[in-house]
């Protein structure tokens, strides 16, 4: 209604009404209007953006893989994200703090919270927005981002610096200088959780229980790249598909997914959401600590792992991996489907649960199931993509296999 | 009712025609001279000078508990407490951040809700809506005058936040080149722009609250009512934005990005978020900006 005009009269005020009425309905056409080009903007937009997949010279699968091991990226930087769904118990800050109490554990101090070691492992659930520079050998950078804060690891040349702008804390090391086989030895060495590790983690495990092949093409972070599938031949793995994106260009791969055997959504999914090669800029991989910054000093000099203080604790490990975390451990069965097995000398079942003390370890006992066989009796626990068996006599039987290949395999190797 | 549409259809058309045309010919300065009225009216009620000393306030609080806790030499580790926090005693700068951190999700939502809820919604119970509307200058005129005052006094609640701050940070804490959360070093000019950036930002961040209030005023003629339904309203999206459980519709809750001004302290900047957050806000001010006109230009007004 026009602002003038009045409504003495019953009749021309219902006709306003009325009049009113249409109008009324005809305006908010326009909200709602608005409101479903938004939604179809969200919806579509990744759809045309997503212009098919890019046509790229045939190659083989062992071509593939030769040209991975070729690649040899030295200047990069950019934006990974890394999701994993291992399928474990959300537990809040309590798995975090499990997890980084397992890893960081043997550091010595009172733990800064710019330690890598313990750090890092907050990698092993969620999702998480990496970036990622290099600039040589000698030059990395490492950056976690989080909620207005964020953890960087930087190399550069002889020094590793940890930053945690939360706490503003600083980690310290140093690391030799750079001899020709020092420099060779680190060269290998990427800063973690980007795709390239997890596609070298994934090609280890290549051997004649494994296909390989080359499926099409994809586009990853605005590359071209061709898609490697990596898969167990043998049933009872809990490995359904490894999946690797690999830049045509320079060889590297850009993004791994891991799905289970059992389905679902993948297990790890780590890729590139915007990559560069140029060389960064000098100034990323400066850092003086901020005045006032606790520095926590790391002397040991002879660090076993040069530059970023050990790979995480995660997902795709191949069982070779496994097998080098625990000592006095057998391997059983071949390829996919192998379990290791060690003897935690307690003689009894569930460690964790009687060195976490009484409530934790009742917890602990009622997330796994109990099972039944030639060994005894024993707990298997179960992720999505390993499962655990411990046995009452304290053995212990882990592999990245199905629940009952795990039994199986612990009957046969009793 | 079809009856009285066609008896009634041409001369209401026509007098439609005669409004419009009268409010077209309305000079372009008259609304110039009904913004700069609107926000003298605004900024010089006690209410907004309440609102804007509180928010003054803050960042004069959050010094000062700083300052006496880490009096004693130790700096304030363990990285609780909002963003930048343990950064300040280095570095007065970060005052200017935490402050904003602190206020973003409840002080400055709240300040714009109680201005965007009075801004119709109020006249209205006071009747002086009436009298605005007898002016040539239309309602669609009105209400994005209505719309422009809230959003200045957004970017004025932003600014005098972080202005307090850099203040009470200059006095209390030294100054210096400030180190982005990534690590690397700015200087101390280009750590005052960024700051600037954030203000921007975060006033950028109080659109979608400001849309929604002013869209919220022109349901009632209570201001009251209209300020407590904003802030109410701002209290269920922040509740909600906290429960995992409904992950996916936090992206489309216009508090869900509202931290991501820090994301400008980074080195290189992660547009990521930022740009979703901006994006956010546009949409809930297109939104809840065209349901207000609908409301508002079809809606009796007889207080």
């Amino acid at each position: 209604m026009a602002p003038n005009e009045t409504d003495d009269t019953t009749t021309a005020g219902e006709v306003d009404e009325v009049r009113a009425g249409r109008r009324r309905a005809a305006r908010y056409v326009v909200p709602v209007t608005v409101m479903g080009v938004a939604a179809a903007t969200i919806g579509l937009v990744p759809a045309l953006a997503d212009s098919g997949d890019p046509d790229l010279p045939e190659i083989t699968a062992a071509q593939l893989i030769e040209k991975i091991a070729q690649s040899d990226v030295e200047r990069l930087s950019g934006t990974v994200k890394i999701t994993t769904d291992l399928g474990l118990p959300n537990l809040g800050g309590l798995e975090s703090g499990l997890l980084s109490g397992a890893a960081g554990g043997g550091e010595d101090g009172e733990g800064s919270s710019a330690d890598p070691s313990g750090r890092l492992t907050e990698l092993a659930s969620g999702t998480h927005t990496l970036r990622v520079a290099a600039d040589g050998p000698d030059r990395q950078k490492l950056s976690l981002l989080e909620d207005a804060a964020e953890y960087s690891l930087i190399h550069n040349g002889k020094d590793v610096w940890g930053y945690d702008s939360a706490s503003n804390e600083v980690y310290h090391s140093t690391v030799g200088e750079a001899g020709a086989a020092d420099t060779a030895r680190r060269g290998e060495q990427r800063p973690p959780a980007t795709p390239k590790d997890f596609a070298e983690e994934a090609l280890k495990a290549v051997d004649d229980t494994t296909s390989v092949k080359v499926d099409g093409t994809a586009q990853v972070a605005g590359r071209d790249a061709y898609r490697l599938v990596i898969e167990p031949k043998q049933s009872g793995s809990t490995v359904g598909a490894v999946s690797i994106a690999v830049d045509h260009k320079t060889g590297m791969p850009l993004k791994v997914t891991l799905t289970p055997s059992s389905g679902g959504s993948a297990v790890v999914d780590v890729g590139f959401t915007q990559v560069s090669f140029d060389r960064p800029d000098a100034s990323t991989f400066a850092f003086t600590p901020p005045k006032g910054a606790k520095v926590a000093e790391d002397t040991e000099q002879d660090r076993r792992h040069g530059d970023f203080g050990g790979k995480p604790e995660r997902g795709p490990k191949s069982e070779e991996d496994l097998a080098k975390g625990f000592d006095g451990l057998t391997m059983l069965g071949e390829g996919w489907n192998s379990v290791a097995t060690f003897d935690t000398g307690s003689g009894s079942g569930l460690p964790t649960g009687e060195e976490a003390g009484g409530d934790l370890g009742g917890f602990l006992g009622s997330l796994g199931d109990l099972v039944k066989g030639d060994f005894g009796t024993g707990t298997v626990f179960s992720t999505r993509l390993v499962n655990a068996l411990i046995t009452d006599d304290g053995k212990v039987y882990v592999g990245t296999v199905t629940k009952d290949a795990l039994v199986k395999a612990a009957e046969a190797g009793k | 009712m079809s009856r009285a549409e066609t008896a009634a259809g041409v001369p209401a058309e026509a007098g439609a025609t005669e409004t419009e045309t009268a409010v077209r010919a309305a000079r372009p300065l008259w609304t110039l001279g009904l913004f700069r009225d609107e926000l003298r009216t605004t900024f010089r009620r006690w209410r907004t000078l309440a609102l804007l000393g509180v928010l003054a306030a803050v960042p004069v609080l959050v010094g000062i508990a700083v300052r006496i806790e880490t009096g004693d030499g130790s700096s304030s580790g363990g990285g609780g407490g909002p963003a930048f926090v343990s950064q300040i005693t280095n570095n007065g700068l970060f005052l200017v951040f935490t402050a904003l951190a602190a206020t973003l999700p409840f002080f400055l939502p709240m300040a714009v809700g109680v201005i965007a809820g009075d801004a119709v919604a109020g006249e209205a119970g006071a009747g002086t809506l009436r009298y605005l509307l007898v002016a040539p200058a239309g309602r669609t005129r009105l209400l994005l005058t209505k719309y422009a005052t809230v959003m200045v006094f957004c970017l004025a609640a932003t600014l005098v936040v972080a202005v307090s701050a850099l203040a009470v940070g200059a006095l209390l804490f030294p100054l210096g080149d400030p180190t982005t959360i990534s690590g690397t070093r700015i200087t101390f000019s280009e750590g005052l722009l960024r700051a600037l950036l954030i203000a921007l930002v975060v006033a950028a961040s109080l659109l979608g609250v400001a849309a929604l209030g002013l869209f919220v005023s022109t349901l009632t003629n209570s201001g009251i009512a209209a300020m407590a339904t904003t802030v109410g309203l701002l209290i269920t999206v922040q509740i909600l934005d906290q429960i995992p459980q409904l992950h996916a519709l936090h992206p489309y809750l216009f508090s869900h990005y509202w931290l991501s001004f820090a994301d400008l302290m980074r080195e290189p900047v992660y547009w990521d978020d930022l740009t979703k957050n901006l994006g956010l806000q546009a949409l809930y001010a297109a939104v809840f900006g065209s349901a207000a006109w609908a409301r508002f230009t079809t809606k009796d007004v007889t207080a």
